[in-house]
């Protein structure tokens, strides 16, 4: 069977004429059922999807065009081209004025003569589509091969000299008719079709040869496993002549060499009417073989067995609405509120359609469908919120956003498509459209009482109109918060120009799958206030990193270095470690590192500053200090007891030198071969007082004399990732919050505890000291641990280097990204110096002549080390391209 | 100008299209009152933005802006009508005035190129079509997928007034560009031909298509490939991509394009992606180096630039593209093909390669 391969399965089932489930759901007006008719027809394997609404009780064109319009948005179905099945030109050509792709219109023929013919083949060719032409003329139906032959050949001419035809554009339709209907006459149809598939083939070779395939079982309506035979030989034997398209229910097609030998050989005697008893003996069996079919193998497909989580992502990345109310339900089930499936798994969910939306792995009308599945899920979620709401007699309204594209710019289909998604999710949008003057943006929101506006614009000069909409806010004095999207935008332009002529939150939004989140995030009254500031602080370090106001007076690099820190190198013999070389720390338990825990940073992150233990006590927030900090006793229990966390770490001491502003790491004590180099930055400030201007590698004696630096990396581990990502799916943020605080503060205790184990043994410089946890953080030790990125040493790219030091990613898991930032993220590393004298200080700003020695130093291209240590900066460098003013 | 002269040129060397006309236009930096002029001081709407509507204002600007493109050298001219349909000037209220911007952009256009024209270097015009901006493939209300809030009639109705006032004109060729929506440039296709019914000479059509970001599609999802065939019954002078990707981006679906479409290969792509402050960076050097490389590989007949583009650029990409040879037209694909939002294309038939 060569020419299987060869073969175009179109589906059938989309067919109001053939299927009587797809029948009923077009009359009831369940489209989203008949979607999934489409949806399976095209997983089965169907090319191409025939959408046939002839039903005399039914708006057919309205029909065709709704159930188009909603495949449009299905791109798994969509993905294929469409066939328009109609006995009516008018459907086929409201038909034609719905689909983007090239279809296929099925049919056109010479029955009501030539004129009518090629004036509906002139039209679909202005339309773009291929056509199906049924062998039927003036006179009926074609039933013989001549005959069906003839009228292909006479519409053959009509098409491609008359109506401008390429011959491959065209697909004849000989007509399948039942065999085996006890009719005489009948007994030969599916013969006469073989002999006209050769006829074509042989005079028409571009020209292609379809047919309705479930026409020729007809007699056997409610016997699929013979019907489905029946399709099977009847393709297996007319492929191979040139019949290269049918149309058929991929279902319902058996495998040839799968039907009975006695079955198949009944059935091939019908076909080639073999025998005049044909008929009757397939009659005679054919009930031995009902109810064995291919359409009663049905299973459920492999997805549902997946956690429910996983279930509901893969809903919403595909955008199946089927089950997910059931699912949505076993999560509210366990949930403690209604409004945690949204937080959790849901927006979990979208999170993966809005990265696989980035990523370009999803386009824009998978991202729409999945705002429906959430929209789904988020309605059945409502009469249960609403019902608590009333319980709790919570009366905040349901957020209202206003949207407009600003004065001046007519581009609103990204607006368009955020005020989909946003109504998805039950957001109220108040659209103004495009070209909306400022001062009627302001004065909607007011009218509209909107809890948020969002702005769009696509050209340039929209940029400055937004800036102006920001400003005319403020000057009215409105306090919602400004939402900045389209393509011109960015957040740098946000946070340079828009943010600061508004302080209520000016928020740059990139896609429209993550406007959701945002607006969520603003409406929510604990959120809020959080995600603000957090904007707020992105936007003031952006703006921190790009303008700091002109260039700031900084010491000349050769003067600062000679005002640099005497380390009294002549009467001081710096102490030689105990173990030097690495040493892995991998005994280390969450119970002892309690204990060095420095809670006041803790209750930072819980936004709520002051010092431990006395905000315990504190007038006002002491009650939330001591809930919170009673619930982080409790979790670290679990944490210790169930053994969640591993932390892990490595420590290095190794043979140093300074030479210059260099710390010189060696291979060993001969001192001879370099190991590393650690180039470090200087205090450039003006020198006002009295003071050296400081370096780090000035707390290493230079070469001449035996000294020794040790770094060092540690991490509580990835399972506070893990854990903290699990209990956000299960909808238990606070916990999750916990996890990762708690991850933080104990890598830092780890860093503490392991500083004070170097002091006393690894290097065993201070072997006798004993503080309690307060000296620890009130670092009253010799020696310390400043860390790259932090002020002393601000560079992050020195990691790198100490990571390759420490072999810190075989030690300890950990990883540092692109941006140097460590993974896991519950870590801290460091250098350690011994020098009595070292003490933490800030860099400051630094000059040109720095950062170029520097660079040099580094072998880094000064507008990398500039980017780099763009905080650090005293001056303004070079505008690099990012920053380049518009043309 | 006939068919067979830009037909033949085209045959002989890789011919350059102009560079963007909104990018020119910002450079004057035209306040409200520029865009009003004297003739529309008093119109009840405000009119910034309306480029179009510069065309019966400010002539002159218009007319320099195409000259400026010609001395740098291109060939070809897009004329000031990218939104001079009903559809885009109703946010002005200038629907009337449609036939008028169309006319007398072709006149501006046309008159800048005579004066630039030799027998033996010829310069050509194109009437530009632009998307509008409406969708006809999307719906604006997720509640209701199934809605439209334009309709194919609707863009034919307007997209056959540009037109037929472009061809009335006397443009050279038709250009129907950034394509975001096939389906709206199908109402474009449909309605030009449809002026055939009307006894006008349509004149060859060049049709250039959008792929809006990394996902490699049309915004409404085709790829590439489904693009040109749901373009292809037209049988264009030419098929291509512009705007929204910068060159690098661009390359690997002009490449698809150039695989599978029979026809000749246009690209015009945008000084680089837009940066933060949507400005565009990329030098005419940098731009011209990329479209260098693509006609060094075979890939395109037709080059030029679109958003960010300046006549420098232009200027460069000529120079880069000087000599070189343009793509070979393939052969007629004597398959059925047909897409959705991917193409499908249909087993070869025993005769296939005969051809």
């Amino acid at each position: 069977m060569s020419g299987v391969a060869n073969f175009i399965n179109i589906g059938e089932r989309t067919n109001v004429t053939g299927s009587a489930k797809f029948k009923k759901l077009i009359m009831e007006g369940d489209f989203a059922t008949a979607l999934d008719v489409a949806r399976s027809q095209v997983e089965n394997g169907a090319q191409i999807i025939d959408v046939n609404m002839d039903e005399g009780l039914l708006d057919s064109e309205k029909a065709m065009v709704t159930f188009l319009n909603l495949i449009a948005s299905e791109p798994d179905i969509s993905r294929v081209p469409v066939m328009l099945d109609s006995s009516k030109f008018e459907v086929i050509e409201a038909g034609l004025k719905c689909v983007q792709g090239r279809a296929v219109v099925n049919s056109i023929s010479l029955k009501e003569g030539e004129a009518a013919f090629l004036e509906q083949a002139r039209t679909i060719r202005r339309y773009g589509a291929a056509v199906v032409v049924m062998a039927f003329d003036e006179n009926g139906q074609a039933e013989t091969a001549q005959h069906k032959y003839e009228i292909c050949r006479r519409s053959y001419d009509l098409l491609v000299e008359k109506a401008g035809f390429q011959p491959w554009d065209i697909i004849f339709d000989p007509n399948i008719f039942a065999v085996a209907t006890g009719i005489e006459e009948h007994n030969d149809y599916a013969n006469a079709f073989f002999e006209a598939i050769k006829l074509i083939k042989a005079d028409m070779p571009d020209t292609h040869v379809s047919g309705g395939l479930s026409n020729v079982s007809f007699s056997f309506r409610g016997n699929n496993a013979v019907r489905e035979a029946m399709h099977s030989a009847f393709l297996y034997h007319a492929i191979p002549l040139g019949m290269n398209m049918a149309i058929v229910n991929a279902g319902q097609i058996t495998v040839y060499d799968d039907i009975p030998e006695e079955l198949r050989e009944r059935v091939e005697d019908v076909l080639f009417n073999r025998r005049d008893d044909a008929t009757e003996r397939l009659l005679e069996i054919a009930d031995k073989y009902k109810g064995t079919g291919e359409a009663s193998k049905k299973e459920d497909p492999k997805w549902r067995e997946a956690p429910v989580e996983k279930r509901l992502e893969h809903a919403l990345v595909h955008g199946i609405t089927d089950f997910v109310v059931e699912d949505t339900e076993e999560c509210r089930l366990r949930s403690e509120k209604p409004l945690h499936v949204i937080e959790g798994p849901l927006m979990d969910g979208m999170n993966v359609v809005g990265d696989l939306f980035g990523a370009g792995k999803m386009f824009l009308p998978q991202v729409v469908k999945s705002a429906r599945v959430m929209k789904t899920a988020v309605a059945h979620l409502l009469p249960f919120m609403e019902e608590e709401k009333r319980q709790q007699g919570d009366t905040s309204a349901k957020g209202k956003v206003l949207m407009a594209t600003v004065k001046g710019d007519v581009h609103d289909i990204g607006k368009n498509i955020v005020g989909v998604v946003l109504q998805c999710n039950n957001y109220d949008v108040v659209d103004m459209g495009v070209m909306v003057p400022t001062e009627d943006i302001i004065a909607k929101a007011k009218e509209e009482k909107a809890d948020i506006i969002g702005l769009s614009g696509l050209i340039t000069p929209s940029l400055d109109r937004m800036v102006e909409v920001a400003a005319e806010m403020k000057r009215q004095g409105l306090d919602l918060p400004l939402l900045i999207g389209g393509a011109t935008t960015s957040k740098k332009h946000t946070a340079l120009k828009i943010a600061p002529e508004y302080e209520h939150g000016v928020i740059h939004v990139d896609d429209a799958s993550k406007a959701v989140g945002v607006v969520s995030k603003l409406l929510s009254k604990t959120a809020r206030p959080v995600y603000l500031s957090e904007i707020a602080a992105e936007q003031e370090q952006m703006r921190a990193g790009d303008d700091r106001g002109g260039d700031r007076p900084t010491s000349p690099l050769m003067q600062a270095r000679a005002n640099a820190f005497d380390g009294g190198w002549d009467s001081y013999t710096p102490p030689a470690p105990q173990t030097p070389g690495l040493t892995v720390i991998d005994d280390t338990e969450v119970a002892t590192l309690r204990g060095f825990i420095d809670w006041t940073p803790f209750f930072a992150t819980w936004e709520m500053r002051g010092n431990f233990p006395a905000i315990l006590d504190d007038p006002d927030r002491g009650e939330t200090a001591r809930e919170l900090y009673d619930n982080a006793q409790k979790m670290l229990d679990r944490i210790e007891s169930e053994g969640w966390f591993n932390p892990r770490g490595v420590v290095g001491l190794w043979p140093a030198n300074s030479r210059g502003d260099d710390i010189l790491v060696w291979t060993d004590e001969t001192r001879g071969k370099l190991r590393a180099r650690m180039p470090q930055l200087r205090q450039q400030r003006n020198k006002t007082r009295d003071t050296a201007q400081m370096c780090l590698a000035d707390f290493v004696a230079p070469e001449g004399t035996a000294d020794w630096v040790g770094g060092f990396a540690v991490t509580t581990g990835p399972e506070v990732h893990e854990i903290a990502d699990q209990l956000k799916a299960e909808g238990n943020d606070y916990d999750s919050i916990m996890v990762q605080a708690l991850g933080d503060r104990l890598a830092e205790a780890f860093a503490e505890a392991l500083h004070a184990r170097v002091r006393r043994s690894l290097w065993g410089y201070a072997p006798g000291e004993e503080l309690d946890n307060t000296g620890l953080i009130r670092e009253q030790y010799r020696g310390i641990r400043p860390a790259p990125g932090y002020p002393a040493c601000p560079d992050h790219t020195e990691k790198r280097t100490l990571f390759d030091l420490l072999d810190a990613p075989a030690h300890t898991g950990l990883e540092l990204t692109d941006s140097c930032a460590m993974w896991p993220a519950s870590a801290v590393s460091g250098l350690y110096f011994s020098h009595p004298e070292a003490r933490y200080f800030g860099i400051g700003r630094i000059g040109p002549d720095q950062v170029s020695d520097y660079a040099a130093r580094k072998g880094m291209e000064i507008a990398e080390a500039e980017a780099w240590l763009a905080p650090s900066l005293a001056y303004r460098p070079d505008k690099s391209s990012a920053d380049r003013k518009i043309a | 100008m006939t068919e067979t002269d830009i037909t033949a040129h085209a045959a002989r060397r890789i011919l350059v299209l102009d560079g963007a006309m909104g990018t020119m236009i910002q450079q004057h930096k035209p306040g409200e009152e520029v865009y009003r002029g004297t003739r529309f001081a008093d119109w009840t709407s405000d009119v910034g933005g309306n480029s179009e509507l510069l065309s019966l204002t400010q002539p002159e600007m218009i007319r320099d802006i195409h000259t400026a493109f010609l001395e740098a050298g291109a060939d070809i001219l897009c004329t000031n009508t990218f939104g001079a349909n009903a559809i885009s000037q109703a946010d002005y209220g200038m629907e009337g005035l449609v036939t008028e911007m169309n006319a007398e952009s072709v006149r501006l256009a046309r008159e800048a190129a005579e004066a630039m024209s030799s027998p033996d270097r010829p310069r050509w015009v194109a009437g530009g079509i632009g998307p509008t901006n409406q969708t006809a493939s999307l719906s604006p209300d997720v509640n209701d997928p199934g809605y439209r809030a334009v309709t194919f009639d609707d863009l034919a109705k307007a997209y056959g007034e540009a037109a037929r006032a472009l061809v009335k004109a006397g443009v050279d060729v038709l250009l129907v560009e950034t394509i975001f929506d096939t389906l709206n440039a199908k109402a474009a296709l449909f309605a030009i031909d449809s002026l055939k019914d009307e006894g006008l000479d349509v004149p060859p059509l060049m049709i250039s298509g959008t792929i809006t970001d990394r996902s490699g599609r049309t915004l409404t999802g085709q790829t590439p490939e489904a693009f040109w065939v749901s373009m292809s019954h037209a049988r264009p002078f030419s098929v291509g991509l512009n705007c929204a990707l910068g060159a690098g981006e661009m390359r690997q679906h002009v490449r698809t394009l150039s695989d599978v479409a029979d026809t000749r290969i246009s690209a015009y792509p945008n000084a680089g992606l837009p940066n933060e402050m949507g400005g565009y960076d990329e030098t005419p050097e940098e731009t011209a180096a990329h479209l260098g490389e693509w006609a060094d590989a075979g890939l395109v007949n037709i080059v030029g630039g679109c958003c960010g583009t300046t006549p420098d650029h232009i200027r460069a990409i000529a120079d880069a593209v000087a000599g070189k040879s343009p793509r070979a037209v393939p052969a007629t694909v004597r398959r059925l093909r047909l897409s959705g939002l991917e193409m499908f294309e249909a087993p070869g038939t025993s005769t296939e390669d005969a051809a």
